[in-house]
């Protein structure tokens, strides 16, 4: 997803492509994997995000903003080396799999694995027991799951795993809204800034802010949480997304939230944005608002 | 400026605090997160007994994760304050006289705080490694079914935090986006 989206369909290549035989994967090798990433992703904040963070305490014009992000950083530094969770907040744990087609996972539920996985890795990590068992009722699992698991099927015979933590301070500050072909880019502009704007102090600023546009209802905040997940290094290949997300990232700056909400310039660390094709009445966006300590992690299997 | 709170936060020191101070708190919090608040504000309303004293207290809305092996605490830093708006009031009535977390409130909030000469302190969001390092013990006093949320008294020393918004209903937040907003 995210390049630009061909205007007919691609042809499916035929038989001859086949494989013999299917590869075996287990999923207690896809247990093992979720539980490894969950506890490095919480433990290690990636460089992108560091590296990030000490530019903003570089440029930041508050004072005070200043010494918030260097706070940051010492605390991201800590945590790595005691290997202890950066955050309390450990989130809730969303997992990708990408499954090659000519994969056959064998040895058990691959949901329950997966669930099993993010038991095993709060245990090892240390994590915190975020997840209610029901929505309404409220009453604690005790082990951490079940996380929000996304399946795509794709060519190949290998399994991609990815790993978010998604701490709900900012997660409950995401927003989507329905917008009309006339809506257009100033549309976008609009509801995102003013998402930014509302989530203010609360979300944890300096943010990343992940844009989903186009698709459906529900795959366009899927996108956006794709788009929150994508390292900060890497941009967008299409050239006129890049100019948005930057021309976003400014207008965001402007608001003066700054880090922590206690004012300055960098709000916000990157906009990213990812799209999909969508219907001719349609423009749906999709924002999900990430807070300055983005988990994920990915492995191949 | 150095905060004693033990475990009370004495009687002047509310008024003392102005908007935009920081401060290094050393003494007793009593964490309270989501489903503790509901649960005091509940017994409040039911004029049912509380496990613990509020009057005087400071609560630091925290949920923090499980002490690794020769830790005190795990992770511990604040969890956004506004969510806890609806029992705001009924704590503050009960005698809560600060309230640390992070992030700014609605505007009825500043009110509140003003109303019963409380203040709320704001801690750095996300910094729970470094934060949890203030923390010299640990211990759960109510509640212990809620798992991370339950009532825990906790010792601090040092702890830092900044004066969102003091007892005359001035607000950090506010004032911090005045001063840098440049555009809308």
């Amino acid at each position: 997803m995210g390049d630009a989206q061909p205007l007919k369909p691609k042809e499916p290549s035929g038989r001859a492509s086949a494989p013999l035989s299917p590869r075996l994967v287990w999923v207690d090798d896809i247990r093992r994997t979720v539980a490894r990433l969950l506890v490095e992703a919480n433990v290690a904040i990636g460089e992108d995000v560091l590296n990030a963070l000490r530019q903003a305490a570089e440029e930041e014009e508050s004072e005070l903003g200043r010494d918030i992000l260097r706070q940051l950083v010492a605390n991201y530094d800590l945590a790595r080396r005691e290997r202890v969770p950066a955050c309390q907040d450990t989130g809730l744990t969303i997992v990708f799999l990408e499954i090659g087609q000519d994969v056959h996972l064998v040895g058990g539920d691959l949901r329950a694995a997966v669930d099993a996985g993010i038991r095993d890795g709060t245990r090892d990590g240390f994590l915190r027991n975020s997840v209610v068992g029901d929505p309404l009722g409220r009453e604690n699992t005790g082990y951490n799951g079940p996380g929000v698991l996304h399946v795509d099927i794709v060519p190949g015979d290998r399994v991609h795993v990815t790993v978010a933590c998604k701490g709900f301070g900012s997660e409950n500050k995401s927003r989507l809204k329905m917008l009309t072909p006339a809506d257009g880019v100033a549309g976008i502009r609009d509801f995102v800034v003013e998402t930014v704007d509302r989530a203010g102090a609360q979300a944890c600023p300096p943010l990343i802010v992940g844009v989903g546009i186009g698709g459906s209802f529900e795959l366009c905040a899927r996108l956006a949480k794709q788009a929150v997940i994508r390292p900060l290094n890497r941009r967008h290949p299409r050239e006129d997304i890049r100019r948005l997300e930057d021309e976003l990232l400014e207008e965001i700056n402007r608001l003066g939230i700054g880090p922590q909400g206690m004012g300055g310039i960098r709000t916000a660390l990157a906009v990213n944005i990812e799209v999909y094709p969508t219907h001719i009445a349609g423009l749906p966006v999709a924002v999900n608002i990430g807070c300055h300590s983005n988990r994920h992690m990915d492995a191949w299997i | 400026m150095f905060l004693t709170i033990d475990p009370v936060l004495p009687d002047d020191a509310a008024e003392m605090l102005k908007a935009g101070d920081q401060v290094m708190i050393t003494g007793e919090l009593l964490t309270a997160r989501d489903a503790a608040c509901g649960r005091l504000a509940a017994a409040l309303k039911a004029g049912d007994p509380l496990p613990v004293d509020l009057a005087g207290r400071v609560i630091y809305a925290v949920g923090p994760t499980p002490a690794k092996p020769g830790q005190v605490i795990g992770s511990a830093g604040p969890t956004t304050a506004a969510r806890l708006l609806p029992y705001l009031e009924p704590l503050l009535k009960a005698g809560v006289k600060a309230l640390i977390g992070k992030g700014d409130w609605p505007p009825d909030a500043a009110t509140l705080f003003a109303r019963y000469g409380a203040v709320y302190l704001a801690a750095v969001g996300g910094a729970g490694a470094l934060i949890a390092r203030t923390v010299r013990a640990a211990e759960v006093i109510a509640y212990p079914d809620l798992g991370p949320e339950a009532v825990h008294r906790l010792s601090v020393e040092r702890f830092p935090a900044f004066v969102a918004v003091d007892a005359r209903g001035a607000d950090l937040y506010r004032q911090a986006r005045d001063r840098w907003r440049r555009g809308r």
